[in-house]
């Protein structure tokens, strides 16, 4: 399906956009758009409990608690 | 330089790893075991929701192990972050719309993450995703309230108590059924809330235990303005 | 879905090779977690991808269908539900641990972090 192959080339978007920018909290976004996407993924492969634990924790709570070291932390990758 | 070579080791790990991959054919059917667990799961243990019987009755003891695994990591959190200096540029106040808003919308996330974890025999769900559905309402009450702290005594007790039910509930399965984590309530009938035997006991129990522990997690990393 | 073949190998394989060059190329603590939580999800969806039989559905039974024989593969699901809490109690850690590098190095630069100096 084509809609397949448009979800996994924007998660790997995202995620080589994770490697190059510089802005932190702009990595963690990309992260969370890669943790959304496996999260539809998931759900594409019939995996409901997964794709509800993914999105509750990956697209949620992790980008919480990257953003809150972050602040405690430097902002910018030199 | 390093970005190349990292490049070009990785593309040689990616091209074994794509070889490999192209001998498992996508989408065929290889179940072994699973097959067990799919026609005996509902007879078995009384669960609608077969993931949920593969969790908590057929490989309970893995789950055990995972609880444990999870308590380890918000020990280590809790106690790297426990002596730190004051004073660290606290967030400033939210405005009134997420204030009025996360005040508002605290205890429907809650119940709805009671709700996950409560009919996770029946639908898709469970103590894990109903778990982490707590510890963002409690997230949004840190980023909506500007003078919110938890407290970590209750928060540590709960999450005791409910490692520890856990555990009581597997050890009278020793004595009830014969080994450990044995389901010896009554099954009762498929597709109605009070059945599956033990197994809504135990998400129950995982349920309070992650929701405090993420909770504590993300209390612990907000500072000394977000635990006293 | 029947033409999902190659595309969800690549994508979960493409993941962990994305992850994986994150954490070897770059320098700064953060960013390294940021490329283990990355390779955490691909192999998650490798996982998941690997469990998945065509024209079947989830392993939910309920009132209107409960054939079993008509069902996905139900323990790939069961193991990545633990690994992915596993995955974020791994990540919480790793960043307690960079904040109390900070504090002591004042910077988050792996080349400029040695410890055993002598």
């Amino acid at each position: 399906m084509i809609y397949i192959s448009l979800l996994t080339v924007a998660m790997l978007g995202a995620g080589v956009a994770a490697y190059f920018l510089k802005d932190l909290i702009a990595a963690v976004v990309a992260c969370a758009a890669v943790s959304l996407i496996a999260s539809l993924l998931f759900y594409l492969l019939q995996a409901p409990d997964v794709a509800m634990a993914e999105a509750a924790i990956g697209a949620g709570l992790s980008t919480a608690v990257f953003v809150i070291a972050i602040r405690k932390t430097e902002r910018y990758e030199k | 330089m390093k970005a190349v070579l990292g490049f070009a080791a990785l593309s040689l790990i990616a091209a074994v790893l794509a070889i490999s991959l192209s001998q498992v054919p996508f989408g065929v059917d290889r179940m072994e075991v699973a097959r067990y667990y799919l026609e005996n799961g509902a007879s078995d243990t009384g669960a609608a929701n077969l993931v949920t019987s593969v969790v908590l009755n057929y490989r309970a003891l893995d789950t055990l192990g995972e609880v444990t695994v999870l308590f380890i990591a918000s020990l280590g959190v809790g106690a790297f972050l426990a002596l730190r200096r004051r004073g660290e540029g606290s967030l400033p106040p939210a405005s009134l719309i997420v204030r009025r808003g996360s005040q508002f919308l605290f205890p429907l996330i809650l119940i709805f993450g009671a709700y996950i974890f409560l009919h996770g025999h029946l639908t898709p769900g469970g103590g894990f995703q109903g778990g982490a559905v707590i510890a963002s309402a409690f997230l949004l009450m840190f980023l909506g309230q500007y003078e919110y702290s938890l407290s970590h005594r209750p928060l540590s007790i709960t999450e005791s108590l409910a490692g520890l039910t856990f555990v009581i509930v597997g050890l009278i399965g020793i004595a009830a059924g014969g080994y450990f984590l044995s389901n010896f309530l009554p099954k009762g009938s498929l597709l109605s809330l009070f059945s599956a035997g033990v197994i809504p006991i135990l998400y129950v129990a995982i349920g309070f235990k992650v929701g405090a522990e993420l909770a504590g997690i993300v209390a612990a990393m907000l500072g000394p303005r977000g635990e006293e | 879905m029947n033409a999902g073949n190659p595309m969800m190998y690549v994508g979960a394989v493409g993941l962990v090779f994305i992850g994986l060059l994150i954490v070897i190329a770059k320098r700064n603590l953060i960013k390294i977690i940021i490329g283990l939580s990355i390779m955490d999800t691909g192999v998650n969806l490798l996982l998941i991808a690997i469990g998945y039989i065509q024209n079947r559905t989830a392993p939910i039974i309920t009132a209107t269908h409960a054939d079993t024989a008509k069902m996905v593969d139900p323990v790939p699901q069961a193991l990545v539900l633990t690994a992915i809490v596993i995955g974020l109690g791994v990540t919480a850690l790793a960043l307690a641990l960079a904040i109390k590098v900070y504090e002591h190095y004042k910077t988050l630069d792996t080349r400029k972090i040695r410890g055993l100096k002598w």
